[in-house]
């Protein structure tokens, strides 16, 4: 009876040590993640002579010296400006032509399906950022090189694939009954898209367009090999990593991530189901 | 319009595209690989892999592959079993740990730079701790172990969100009956993740390392701001001969190689992890 009670008592006291582990891993991984980035958040709001001295507070002083700083630096808004055309760019291109091929893959069963797929699928398979190099030299025979279509270009080959899962999964959810019904009460299946589907994945397709945003605002290899003068914010900061000095450097990675943390926020609903979709 | 002929109309423009920027590319590429002086020759070849830099760039980038992807895989495991049995909070904790997931390798770099330069936060604590009198410059050619370890770091924390936003979409898909009969049966969680799950997620998986190994070996920016010119990796080279050396077709050769490297890997993933006809979900 005694032994009984004790092994209730023993596994009880088990399960709640366990449930500490468990909460105690979830606050640590959590910690992994935040705490590089409350790093950054720190050099980035102290004052220049700050953040080259030594040892470090842990705490911001919240100045904006090093911000300040980064904004004056010759080239650094240009390249700012840069990197928000070439990625609404290639938002826009990646939509517009991405999601057609979305809408065909969900709605429609055709010959060649399963190649157009694998296609799709295949160019994540290859480190695409290397197309850039034979690109430059094409790019320079038609007058795109150090252009920001240019760029938004390769972007978008590289934002295509995601583009086309995503509007494939969104399109998927919607029955295609809701359109079979605007059919009989008299739309065109132009109208029937237009007046039902589309407000129904509207919010689905900003989605897809914030990641394609993401993707190119991130991209640093291509960009750097087809941009001189036109440089993006990425491949500006990779050119002047060797002499610029460290407030320089923390100020634009502080740059370049906040953008991202609000994307994330944005598409997060949408970032599982379109991957459980894309592996099927 | 006849609709027959729409599907096609509708995958037209993505075919077309990525028929001029994505095979296109490839077919010059090759092209500018094996072009020498006098038509075919694999003079660039003999280049990329005479240069004394080759083999340990290679060397850096399969090393880094080879340590990253399977920490990434399994900490992306463990995470998202942990997730799938959180209640409260869930969508938070996932949140907290995707955001990396829209940081940039440059970034990512320029993160962990803060952390291990010389007046750094690492430097920063052991001083506060006592453990060293002066600050310590890791990313000198002195600590070449210590620059390694600081690029693995940060590609494992910025890349490791990618696979598990796969992983914990492809357990969603896993059906919660299968859990339940094995729990019926008496069957441990570690049997459960061991029978149930790992099998299930093969798909999940196939697409995870594939993506993840690619990545993996164009690694270049993280590495160019965390040890400079002093860790090569082939990405970096690429760059190198393209803008340094000015030898383009070398800076194809190399190309074609990191390629064929990542083909390579593609066909053992998936050979590997291959899905039985007939048994998904």
């Amino acid at each position: 009876m005694t032994d009984a009670t004790q092994l209730v008592g023993n596994t009880r006291s088990t399960r709640k040590a366990g449930r500490y582990v468990y909460i105690a891993s979830v606050v640590l991984l959590c910690a992994w993640v935040l705490v590089p980035l409350y790093f950054l958040l720190i050099n980035t709001l102290s004052s220049p002579e700050t953040v080259n001295s030594f040892p470090k507070s842990f705490i911001p002083e919240f100045d904006l010296g090093s911000l300040t700083f980064f904004a004056g630096f010759e080239g650094m808004l240009t390249a700012l400006k840069n990197s928000i055309i070439v990625a609404a760019i290639t938002m826009v291109l990646s939509v517009l032509i991405g999601a057609p091929a979305g809408y065909a893959l969900s709605r429609f069963d055709f010959r060649g399906k399963e190649l157009f797929r694998m296609l799709v699928l295949l160019t994540r398979a290859f480190p695409l950022p290397l197309l850039a190099l034979p690109l430059a030299v094409l790019f320079i025979r038609t007058g795109l090189d150090d252009t920001a279509f240019g760029l938004a270009l390769v972007h978008t080959t590289l934002a295509i694939p995601f583009a086309v899962l995503i509007t494939f999964s969104l399109f998927s959810g919607i029955p295609i009954e809701l359109e079979e019904a605007a059919w009989t009460l008299g739309c065109t299946r132009l109208t029937a898209f237009t007046k039902v589907v589309l407000p129904l994945i509207l919010p689905g397709i900003t989605a897809s367009a914030i990641f394609a945003f993401v993707i190119s605002w991130n991209e640093v290899f291509a960009s750097a090999v087809l941009t001189i003068e036109n440089r993006t914010l990425p491949a500006f900061l990779l050119q002047t990593l060797g002499e610029a000095p460290l407030h320089l450097k923390f100020a634009g990675g502080f740059i370049l991530v906040v953008p991202a943390l609000i994307f994330i926020f944005a598409v997060r609903k949408y970032l599982f189901a379109m991957w459980g979709i894309a592996n099927r | 319009m006849n609709a027959r002929l729409l599907p096609y109309m509708l995958i037209l423009p993505v075919t077309l595209f990525l028929g001029v920027f994505f095979l296109y590319p490839f077919v010059l590429v090759a092209q500018q690989a094996f072009s020498g002086s006098d038509g075919f020759s694999m003079a660039n070849f003999r280049d990329v892999f005479s240069y004394w830099k080759f083999p340990i760039s290679l060397k850096n980038t399969l090393l880094l592959a080879a340590i990253v992807v399977p920490v990434q895989l399994a900490l992306s495991l463990l995470m998202a079993t942990m997730v799938s049995k959180m209640k409260k909070g869930r969508d938070l904790v996932l949140y907290v740990w995707t955001i990396p997931l829209g940081i940039s390798d440059l970034a990512a770099g320029i993160i962990w730079l803060a952390i291990f330069e010389q007046s750094g936060f690492l430097n920063s604590m052991m001083s506060g701790l006592g453990v060293i009198d002066q600050p310590v410059n890791f990313l000198s050619y002195q600590h070449p172990g210590v620059i390694f370890l600081a690029i693995a770091l940060a590609e494992i924390w910025r890349a490791t969100a990618i696979m598990l936003v796969i992983i914990v979409a492809g357990i969603g898909l896993i059906p919660k009956e299968y859990y339940e009969a094995a729990e019926v049966f008496g069957a441990s969680p570690w049997k459960r993740f061991t029978k149930i799950t790992l099998p299930m997620l093969r798909p999940s998986l196939q697409t995870a390392l594939i993506l993840r190994v690619v990545l993996a070996f164009e690694v270049f920016a993280v590495v160019a701001a965390l040890g400079g010119t002093l860790m090569p990796v082939l990405m970096g080279e690429i760059y190198a001969y393209q803008f340094d050396l000015l030898n383009s077709n070398a800076a194809a050769a190399l190309a074609l190689v990191v390629l064929a490297l990542s083909i390579a890997f593609t066909v053992i993933i998936l050979r590997v992890l291959r899905v039985p006809k007939g048994a998904s979900i």
